[in-house]
């Protein structure tokens, strides 16, 4: 038994020290190839160190996996670098959802120097003050922006935001099963009759609207109780063919073809693509929504300066194209765009015509409180509202069932009881 | 009859581990997909090494629950000891209002414990983050020990603490020679349930985390807009392994303990 117990210590500890030394390898490694092969240089290095050894620290509040990490052999780990460059501590924290991001600011006890929400969070925040303008000296960068992300309706006059990502709603569907040619793809074929039950949509109200609206000729922003209304009894008829109201399951349902259609954004419909060889993407061509996510520096923001460096920075045409590359959303950064493979230029998933985005496309920008309300609740009315036929008598079967079990529980046993007497 | 046990007991056993199984599968699989499985490869793993974030919010993770149980075990034996010694109304009062916080939702506990940090936060310049994160830690791991120790103190003959005393000890002394050994076992459980509670917390830690420092249940949830990479399944994987060695030392030094307490009875 000692014996046994000895080897398996030893046993555990030659595995440990195994995953050790394999960590510490591949760190050394990663220290080599960061020295041989110094990719990253920025265009004015002593802007970037005028706070070395002040000891000073930002914190960074942006989407999970929405960074160059460095985890990929031979790609930048941003916060390092930019720690190394300019001696100012990255604290690096994530969030899943825009209204999480706006819960914590609001909240007031953490306070953050650099938040990327995305457009219609945008509007909202500078509405109610809660980010502030840039020095758009201290982001020289900001000159690599295309014109055609410059002044977008959350922030008309650019002076809150850089952009750091884009991309369009389209729809992924399976090409071994939908014979209508691409080109001829447009909306309604997520109401299409012919394929009931394999058709996803976008659990959002915001997202799922949006498409309704398209559809109905409304502007993706609109207020219009009416026009809400109408959209709402549009996506009322769909629920009978959809399957499923989902937002990251997609990948998976979509993957393993559980699904044919599903409408979802650009950037992760790649990664969907690469996962099954039969589906494909289409931007609608009756237009769709842009999104962007852009950088801010909230009111409340301790080291603003700093925050302009790390925004400047992010923009510098290595870190953009590193960032772009690991995210794979679209950039509307010219320089790290010109960096991209031929293929990803001219891909229609990740750039679609610049025409075509200047015509057809509408970023969301806030709604009103009512608007927002008046959707919330349509939304919830439609989702709640029972289909004709089936559900309705689950739940009365459901509670028969229990009835008549118990019934027959105290049946038993009361014939045990009568029993038991003689 | 028996076949049927058995065949109960195959589909518990693979009721509890078909999805860790799963999850290890897929830690190895060459795509980032989640039901395909095209190829092995151990890139994840490597990768996760060089994930500065992920690395980052696991440390983050250890030392916050090491601390956190460390010193919820410390506070916990104390207060136990003191219920012990109380009479028994008050005793059973003190009981209740500790258990409170075990029955108690997680998302209560988590939204109460914010808004006294942003009570505090606007008068005391406490920053949302680290030190936040581990008072939380501390406060629902208490009651956890409490739990663990109590147990104890009911077995333990109250007389062995004065017969120590008779025969010369301090009360200092006698505690740590008799009474301490006495509830070892509580303490350690105790230590160890509070360690796993703290690990795995979502809940209190996403109410309380701030902007310098967050935990890992925290970074795997922020993934879920863009897609959970598999290199938690990788991460997943080698705490599974981790868990499964210590246990089986923990059994192995156990049975032997026994093996040599038997013998020696002979």
């Amino acid at each position: 038994m000692k014996k046994k117990v000895f080897s398996l210590l030893l046993a555990s500890l030659v595995g440990v020290s195994a995953l050790w030394s394999c960590a510490s390898d591949t760190a050394e490694e990663d220290t080599e190839e960061e020295s041989s092969a110094q990719t990253l240089t920025v265009s004015d290095p002593d802007y970037y160190t005028r706070f070395k050894g002040q000891n000073i620290s930002i914190n960074v509040y942006n989407w999970g996996e929405y960074i160059s990490t460095g985890a990929d052999e031979g790609t930048l780990d941003v916060n390092g670098e930019f720690e190394k460059l300019t001696g100012i501590k990255v604290n690096y924290t994530n969030y899943a959802t825009n209204e999480e991001l706006y819960a914590k600011l609001k909240g007031g006890a953490a306070s953050y120097d650099v938040i990327i929400p995305s457009d219609y969070m945008i509007s909202k925040m500078i509405k109610e003050g809660m980010v502030q303008k840039l020095d758009m000296d201290n982001i020289p960068n900001f000159s690599y922006i295309m014109d055609n992300f410059r002044n977008q309706a959350y922030d008309p006059t650019n002076e809150y935001s850089v952009p750091y990502t884009w991309g369009t709603v389209g729809i992924i569907y399976d090409t071994t099963m939908i014979d209508t040619p691409k080109e001829d793809i447009d909306w309604d074929l997520l109401w299409n009759e012919d394929y009931a039950d394999q058709i996803l949509m976008f659990d959002n109200p915001r997202d799922a609207f949006a498409i309704a609206e398209i559809m109905q000729g409304y502007s993706l922003n609109t207020e219009d109780p009416d026009e809400l209304e109408d959209a709402a009894n549009k996506l009322k008829k769909q629920k009978r063919i959809v399957q499923g109201y989902v937002m990251d399951e997609v990948f998976d349902k979509m993957e393993a073809g559980d699904a044919l259609i599903a409408p979802y954004y650009a950037g992760d419909a790649l990664t969907i693509l690469e996962g099954n060889d039969s589906l494909d993407f289409v931007v609608p061509k009756s237009g769709t929504n842009l999104f962007v996510d852009a950088m801010c520096i909230p009111t409340a923001a301790r080291q603003k300066e700093a925050a302009e460096m790390y925004i400047n920075f992010m923009c510098e045409p290595d870190i953009a194209f590193a960032n772009i590359d690991y995210i794979c959303y679209s950039t509307p950064h010219q320089a790290a765009y010109d960096m991209l493979d031929d293929d990803v230029k001219n891909s229609p998933v990740s750039y679609p015509d610049s025409q075509f985005i200047a015509d057809k496309t509408t970023v969301f920008v806030n709604l009103s409180d009512e608007a927002n309300l008046k959707m919330q609740t349509l939304w919830t009315d439609m989702k709640s509202a029972e289909d004709e036929n089936s559900n309705r008598w689950i739940v009365p079967v459901f509670l028969i069932f229990c009835v008549l079990l118990m019934v027959f529980v105290l049946v038993r046993r009361y014939i045990k009881s009568k029993k038991d007497i003689f | 009859m028996k076949k049927l046990g058995k065949l109960y007991l195959v589909l518990v056993l693979l009721f509890l581990y078909v999805p860790i199984f799963v999850l290890i599968v897929f830690s190895f699989n060459e795509t980032k997909s989640r039901s395909v499985f095209s190829g092995f490869t151990l890139d994840w793993y490597k990768r996760l090494f060089h994930n500065r974030i992920i690395i980052s919010s696991l440390i983050n993770t250890i030392i916050i629950a090491s601390v956190a149980s460390v010193v919820s075990t410390v506070l916990g034996t104390l207060a136990a000891i003191g219920i012990n010694s109380m009479r028994k109304v008050p005793k059973a009062v003190v009981m209740n209002i500790t258990n409170m916080p075990i029955i108690n939702p997680e998302i209560v506990t988590g939204v109460s414990l914010m808004l006294l940090f942003v009570f505090f936060a606007a008068r005391m310049n406490l920053e949302f983050g680290f030190v936040t994160l581990l008072i939380a830690h501390i406060t629902f791991d208490v009651p956890y020990v409490i739990l663990n120790v109590m147990p104890k103190f009911n077995q333990m003959d109250p007389h062995l603490y004065e017969a120590a005393q008779d025969l010369g000890c301090s009360p200092f002394k006698a505690f740590r020679k008799v009474v301490l050994p006495e509830i070892m076992p509580g303490v350690v459980s105790g230590f160890l349930m509070s360690f796993t509670y703290s690990l795995d917390d979502f809940v209190v830690s996403y109410f309380t985390t701030g902007s310098t420092s967050q935990t890992l249940p925290i970074t795997i949830y922020s993934m879920t807009r863009r897609k959970v990479s598999p290199e938690i399944n990788a991460l997943s994987t080698l705490i599974f392994i981790a868990v499964i060695i210590v246990l089986i030392v923990k059994n192995a030094i156990e049975n032997r303990a026994a093996k040599k307490s038997g013998a020696k009875e002979d």
